[in-house]
């Protein structure tokens, strides 16, 4: 195979890879949620690295095999490893995946998860369907790992929060 | 050669610190496992399977680990599923029973507030596997702390009937809480190579974290006349063998059943 072919293989490679659905929040790519480390080319394999987000976060194993499935269909030879360092923050959550989970109703992480102070102390977070700013925390854990339960004062409505970590 | 056998020492002994600490967490974590579907609200019943799952998570990236350094071919499956009693090497204090939320949420507390400062350390040591392991664990471990804190403070400072079930919890769980500072010889080994702190800091903040909390809780530190340990020398508690026998049940009637 001629070099600009490998690239172009590759490209496409990371383009699939890269609008891979999360399990839980399926209106989320891994781009958009910042776990996909590489895709790069090891001999003829094409090798995607991907973040865990939460230690016990049980999506993990589907993600990766979710991103093994969308390559190998694709006609390529592909591994998934999984890369802990440097450790997955909620930082790396894209514009636009801030606003795709707004839409869906979940109250974005506020960025500061290198602050760790920000981790505890109460911070205000806004309604994600009124945008009011008079919320109460209902919970720290919610339906998933990466979600608080919170209560919006104003328009009644109770929502989740995805928790900085 | 040696050299090769030093080098296999410190192998060793790291793989051992690692089981030492996954064990921790599994046991931790499938005792509290048993109040999902239990507690007396729902916010509850999310927040300890939620918790639950971070120190399953943690156990089985550790247990990943030691496989991948012990090279004999075992997996994380065959250390969280496949071994004897004798051969785990967790600490007493996490596999006591539930008993009640009192006692629950104590060992939570005296668990999380106790790995804390360690995974700090670990994170900011000499093993780059560790440090990416430690870093997720640190944050997920604060919100344990607080959780459990939290709780403490309420049946503590609460009726006369809360406050003296968590005054009972403290008088039972205490003596057990001695085994989380020992230092065995692998141990040593791993703080001499940096890839753990030494364990006196880590004690110090324990002592006053428990300390401040219980001033808060009105809570009374007792005196430890014997403290329990064995859980590191694989000598553990009766309730253990029937804690194994519904962790392992799966493995043990369908031997390599896998998703």
């Amino acid at each position: 195979m001629a070099t600009p072919n490998i690239q172009a293989n590759l490209e496409t490679a990371r383009k699939i890879a890269a609008n891979v659905p999360d399990p839980e929040l399926p209106y989320l790519t891994l781009t958009d949620l910042g776990i996909l480390r590489s895709v790069e080319l090891e001999g003829d394999t094409v090798v995607a690295k991907v973040s865990p987000t939460y230690s016990g976060c049980p999506a993990l194993d589907v993600i990766e095999q979710s991103v093994l499935e969308a390559l190998q269909t694709a006609g390529f030879k592909a591994r998934v490893e999984r890369s802990l360092l440097p450790p997955w923050t909620t930082d790396w959550i894209t514009e636009e995946g801030h606003q795709k989970l707004k839409a869906n109703g979940i109250a974005p992480p506020l960025n500061a998860a290198a602050d760790k102070s920000a981790l505890f102390a109460t911070r205000q977070v806004n309604c994600p369907a009124c945008d009011s700013g008079q919320t109460e925390r209902v919970s720290e854990f919610g339906s998933t790992p990466c979600k608080a339960q919170y209560r919006c004062n104003q328009c009644l409505e109770p929502f989740e929060y995805f928790k900085c970590h | 050669m040696a050299v090769t056998e030093l080098k296999d020492t410190a192998t060793d002994a790291l793989t051992n610190t690692i089981i030492q600490i996954a064990d921790d967490h599994l046991i931790l974590g499938h005792r509290l496992s048993e109040w999902c579907g239990h507690a007396p609200m729902l916010e509850e019943d999310l927040s300890m399977p939620n918790m639950a799952l971070d120190l399953i998570g943690q156990s089985r990236a550790l247990y990943s680990y030691a496989a991948t350094l012990e090279n004999t071919g075992r997996t994380e499956d065959d250390f969280a599923y496949l071994r004897t009693d004798r051969e785990y090497t967790n600490c007493l204090l996490v596999e006591r029973p539930n008993t009640d939320f009192a006692h629950t949420m104590l060992k939570q507390f005296y668990f999380a507030a106790f790995m804390h400062p360690l995974w700090q350390g670990i994170a900011k040591g000499s093993n780059e596997t560790l440090r990416g392991i430690a870093a997720k664990a640190e944050k997920e471990i604060g919100y344990h702390i607080r959780h459990a804190g939290e709780w403490i403070v309420r049946l503590g400072d609460g009726t006369e009937e809360s406050a003296m079930r968590m005054q009972a919890a403290v008088e039972e769980l205490h003596p057990y809480t001695g085994e989380l500072f020992t230092v065995d010889e692998s141990r040593q080994q791993c703080i001499e190579a940096n890839v753990l702190t030494n364990i006196d800091p880590v004690k110090t903040v324990w002592d006053s974290t428990v300390h401040n909390l219980f001033e808060q809780a009105k809570l009374i530190i007792p005196e430890v006349p014997y403290p329990q340990t064995g859980g590191r020398q694989g000598q553990h508690t009766e309730g253990f063998g029937f804690l194994l026998a519904e962790l392992q049940y799966m493995q043990r009637a369908y031997p390599g059943a896998s998703w």
